[in-house]
């Protein structure tokens, strides 16, 4: 029997792909990204889950999907657990829902490969625009990332793009650009998030007994992100 | 039949005998368009709005009330005619002789009239306490027949909020009939009710029809005596739109100057007066400017409406609502929507005239409205949070597509039943006289007949349900009987003449007993089945505290242990309430509702299996309780919506308060994923929702500078209120409450 290591499930999820979602949080993360809100998702301990539980679970919010929403796997990074995501996907396209992967695209492209068959967006972090910062940020390789959109392209996957937005580390208009225009070499990208950083998770920082690498920036607000958002348009 | 008033309606049964739906369904408009089409306040109804708004504050100031009559006892043609604006105002006519001022209505009962002038620094006038003197009130009746146990019962708690001090309410007129038949029809045709009911045997219940069609046809005349006080003549059809906004309103406005019941629906009017602003329309006579402005005034006199209340019954009832509820929507039995141009303009009142609980508009929600439609109630809920769904689908195969809504969620065909309302029993608290063989557990007197008390140190799911086998049949006798009594008083010592008038003769009746404290009793029954709970004993034996040990599944979750003890817990009570008798033969119905009683209810109630502590606060409705739903919002919904309409008639009471940012990011996205779980909640056959999208945040800074956000409007149990009008307990309790956030 196929199981996943999960960190925990919301019924309700309106912020993580079109429509009313059922989001499920994997366990297990290979990134260290400093202003990661889910420190807690990173150990690839935790409950595990059948896949038939996991359905279970779903099924009983298919009538709130409706037309647009369904199903996002998000984490810690899902890839991690490719076997499982694609599995569940795969009986996902079965029931005919909507399944949508949040993920940062580092890791085992072959593996990927296997859930994007059964992938109907992708939503994918960029995080930074330069490798450098990508590995001082988030201890790991740009190339990898750009290597799992290029897939992503090929399979013709639509794709959203998010970028947290730190004020004071990302947020000039430069940086902006910069995003865009990686974003715009693919020909599947459909739209840019723009996500504020936010410090609520500093508790589960303080419960894990790490440092929150990132507690010296000032959150970014709301305001903030709109003011950005208009000046996308132009670009 | 004929009258010149009817000339370009289709023919229907409706000419032949007085038949409100067949003339909405032979005559009306659906409408499949968007909001597009809608007008904005003209300059009039800005400047009325600004003088009612400046008479809203001035009331607050003066401590929630702004002036009683003391002297006059309210009734349809007691006070010289009143008005807001006598020279601008299109739709007249007021409660009293002056803007906001309330009459007393003691009827009732005296003493709830005294104290609540007392209470806002009045006194009851010398003049009506003498005519009160030799004249029996609802209130005296009943308590010339209540038993010990009934008064016992009452002062514990274990039964509260019965209407046996006040107007009952929850009774709809069909206020739609005088506009389209006009009061000599109606007068005729109880008449000639009166004369057949003549020739039966005179028994008991003959003869009190027979003495109540004499009240009704009194109180016609009375309404159209009170229409020319302002010089206006109701005796015949309403011939225009205006006419027809009018007359209805006359027939709302004698209702409530002559009853003060708890909550006085409006009915379902939009769509009915849609045909005749359709009529206007197509004569030349109104434009869509026009229209829309006939519309906001009338709903600025709804919103003047007010009773006179003490301090204790605005515990239960908080922010001075009078359910003026308004159903919206929904769709015929021939599958067309019955959604119209009117049902859009009775929403954009929201927007023409500012937020406001008041009416309290209720959407009748269908699968099958239009999609423009549903967008748009969505889109009003984001930017009011004043408005409630309710399940059309449930509830059209039971009361057929003309029925309303009457105070939150009690559906009624309208014109055609009536219920007896009953407020509620604490179910928590029934769980706890159980365990301790019938003695309160505040106050350690003994209420219900004495039984073994339970025995042991922890408690075991299959005894504790078995203790509570006898003491619910206890509670579900006291209870009927304690209604039976109330009822057959009020119809004595103060029967809605006004409103019976705009009824069918034969009626229907419903006996609509509730439930308050369903999510406690729940959690209280699987912490015992699934986790451990000790048992702590005072010194009297008594068992006042618990220890509740190991982790269990609480109800809000979607989790079937414990939303299977919910559903079994209703079943039970409602079948119980079943086997008494009622008053009139009434049909037994059952509601999850508390209004703001919830915390009432909490503070009377001793701590509680389920971990919660004496005198907190329960969920409202068949809310689950606060911040033990760690599934988010959508498996809070699918747990409510497990609770069975069928035994559940009278409404199942669900409030859902959620951030917008977790709604969607954008406005769009938001109204769109709110109609995708409107939809799925009301496809489980959930029947109510309350929607409030806020921060809590925003409650908080309403609570720290009510100056802030003096029109704040939130959704609560089965209502609206400004919230500033509840008290800072009720106030801090929504506060508490779950705020699903996703992010």
């Amino acid at each position: 029997m196929m199981k996943g290591r999960i960190h925990s499930f919301q019924s309700m999820g309106a912020a993580d792909g079109p429509g009313v979602r059922f989001v499920i949080f994997m366990q297990g993360c290979n990134l260290r990204c400093a202003y990661c809100h889910n420190p807690d998702t990173w150990s690839l301990t935790g409950e595990e889950y059948s896949l038939l539980d996991v359905m279970k679970r779903i099924l009983k919010f298919r009538p709130y999907f409706g037309k647009e929403g369904g199903v996002t796997v998000s984490g810690g990074e899902p890839l991690l657990q490719w076997e499982f995501v694609a599995a569940l996907f795969k009986r996902l396209k079965e029931e005919g829902i909507h399944t949508a992967l949040d993920t940062s695209g580092t890791g085992n492209l072959k593996g990927a490969k296997e859930v994007l068959k059964f992938t109907d967006l992708v939503i994918c972090d960029l995080k930074f625009s330069a490798e450098e910062e990508y590995f001082r940020y988030c201890r790991a390789d740009m190339t990898e990332v750009l290597n799992f959109i290029k897939l992503t392209e090929e399979m013709q996957i639509p794709l959203w793009v998010r970028h947290v937005v730190v004020p004071g580390l990302n947020d000039s208009p430069a940086d902006l650009q910069k995003i865009v225009k990686i974003a715009r070499l693919f020909s599947n990208f459909k739209r840019l998030e723009l996500l504020p950083f936010r410090k609520l998770c500093n508790s589960k920082y303080e419960a894990l007994g790490i440092p929150f690498p990132f507690a010296g920036y000032e959150e970014c607000p709301d305001s903030k992100i709109d003011e950005l958002n208009q000046l996308i348009k132009h670009f | 039949m004929n009258y010149s008033e009817w000339n370009g309606f289709k023919d229907g049964n409706w000419k032949n005998a007085i038949d409100v739906r067949s003339f909405i369904q032979t005559n009306y408009t659906p409408y499949e368009g968007n909001e597009d089409f809608l007008a904005g306040p003209t300059e009039r109804t800005q400047a009325l709005m600004k003088k009612v708004n400046y008479l809203f504050a001035l009331e607050q100031e003066f401590g929630g009330v702004l002036d009683i009559d003391t002297q006059t006892v309210s009734s349809l043609t007691n006070y010289q005619p009143g008005y807001l604006d006598k020279e601008r105002e299109i739709i007249v006519g007021l409660q009293t002789d002056r803007p906001l001022k309330r009459g007393v209505n003691p009827f009732g009962g005296v003493n709830m009239t005294k104290h609540a002038c007392e209470a806002y620094g009045y006194k009851l006038s010398q003049k009506v306490e003498n005519e009160f003197q030799y004249r029996t009130t609802h209130n005296d009746g009943v308590f010339r027949v209540y038993t010990d146990e009934i008064k016992a019962a009452r002062k514990s708690g274990v039964i509260t909020g019965l209407p046996d001090a006040y107007g009952r309410g929850r009774i709809i007129g069909d206020y739609r009939r005088i506009a389209l038949y006009g009061i000599d029809r109606l007068i005729e045709g109880k008449k000639k009710d009166k004369e057949e009911l003549g020739h039966r045997d005179m028994d008991v219940d003959n003869i009190r029809r027979l003495e109540e069609l004499y009240q009704q046809i009194s109180f016609l005349n009375k309404l159209k005596e009170m229409a020319a006080m302002y010089g206006i003549d109701i005796s015949r059809p309403a011939e225009n739109a205006k006419e027809a906004v009018q007359w209805l309103y006359f027939g709302y406005l004698g209702s409530i100057k002559e009853q003060n019941g708890a909550a006085m629906s409006l009915g379902r009017v939009s769509t009915f007066l849609d045909i005749y602003f359709e009529r206007d329309i197509k004569n030349g006579i109104l434009t869509e400017e026009q229209v829309q402005e006939i519309l906001d005034d009338f709903v600025i006199k709804l919103r003047m409406a007010r009773h006179l209340r003490t301090p204790d019954y605005n515990e239960l009832f908080a922010g001075d609502p009078l359910w003026i509820t308004e159903a919206v929507g929904g769709t015929g039995e021939d599958g067309r929507t019955l959604v119209t141009k009117n049902s859009y303009r009775i929403l954009h009142t929201l927007y023409n005239l500012g937020s406001s609980a008041e009416p309290n508009l209720t959407v009748l929600w269908s699968d099958q409205l239009p999609d423009s439609f549903m967008r748009y109630v969505a889109k009003v809920s984001c930017d009011t949070d004043a408005i409630q769904y309710e399940n059309d689908d449930i509830m059209r195969p039971q009361f057929g597509d003309d029925y309303a809504i009457a105070c939150c969620v009690s559906a009624m065909r309208v014109g055609k039943d009536m219920q007896f309302f009953g407020a509620r029993s604490n179910l928590p608290k029934l769980l706890l006289m159980s365990l301790n063989g019938g003695r309160d557990e505040v106050s350690g007197e003994q209420v219900a007949p004495v039984q073994k008390p339970y025995e042991g140190e922890y408690l075991e799911y299959e005894k504790v349900l078995e203790g509570m086998v006898f003491y619910r049949e206890w509670l579900a006798r006291t209870y009927v009987n304690a209604m039976n009594i109330i009822h057959y008083m009020h119809d004595k010592y103060a029967y809605e003449k006004t409103q019976m008038a705009l009824h069918d003769t034969d009626v229907h009746r419903f006996m609509a007993f509730g439930i308050a404290g369903l999510s406690v009793l729940a959690d209280s029954l699987s912490a015992v089945k699934y986790g451990k709970v000790r048992v702590i004993r005072n010194k009297d034996g008594l068992i006042t505290d618990f220890e509740t040990l190991g982790e269990y599944p609480a109800y809000g979750n979607d989790d079937d242990r414990v939303d299977d003890i919910a559903k079994e817990q209703v079943q039970l009570f409602y079948e119980e309430l079943k086997k008494n008798k009622t008053y009139r033969d009434a049909e037994h119905t059952l509601s999850i509702l508390t209004i703001t009683s919830n915390v009432v209810y909490g503070r009377k109630t001793g701590a509680t299996p389920d971990g919660r502590g004496a005198g907190e606060p329960f969920a409202p409705g068949a809310n689950p309780m606060h911040n033990r739903e760690k599934n988010g919002a959508l498996a809070s919904l699918n747990s409510v919506s497990k609770i069975s309409y069928d035994y559940c008639k009278d409404g199942v009471s669900n409030t859902f308060s959620i951030v917008p940012q977790a709604l969607g990011h954008s406005e769009e996205e938001r109204y769109a994923n709110l109609t995708a779980i409107l939809k799925g909640y009301f496809n489980q056959k959930g029947q109510h929702l309350n929607v409030n999208v806020l921060n809590r945040k925003t409650l908080m800074e309403a609570y720290e500078h009510p100056e802030m956000h003096p029109n704040l409007t939130i959704r609560v149990s089965g209502y609206a209120v400004n919230f500033h009008k509840l008290s800072k307990l009720q106030q801090r309790e929504v506060i508490a409450r779950t705020f699903h956030e996703s992010i």
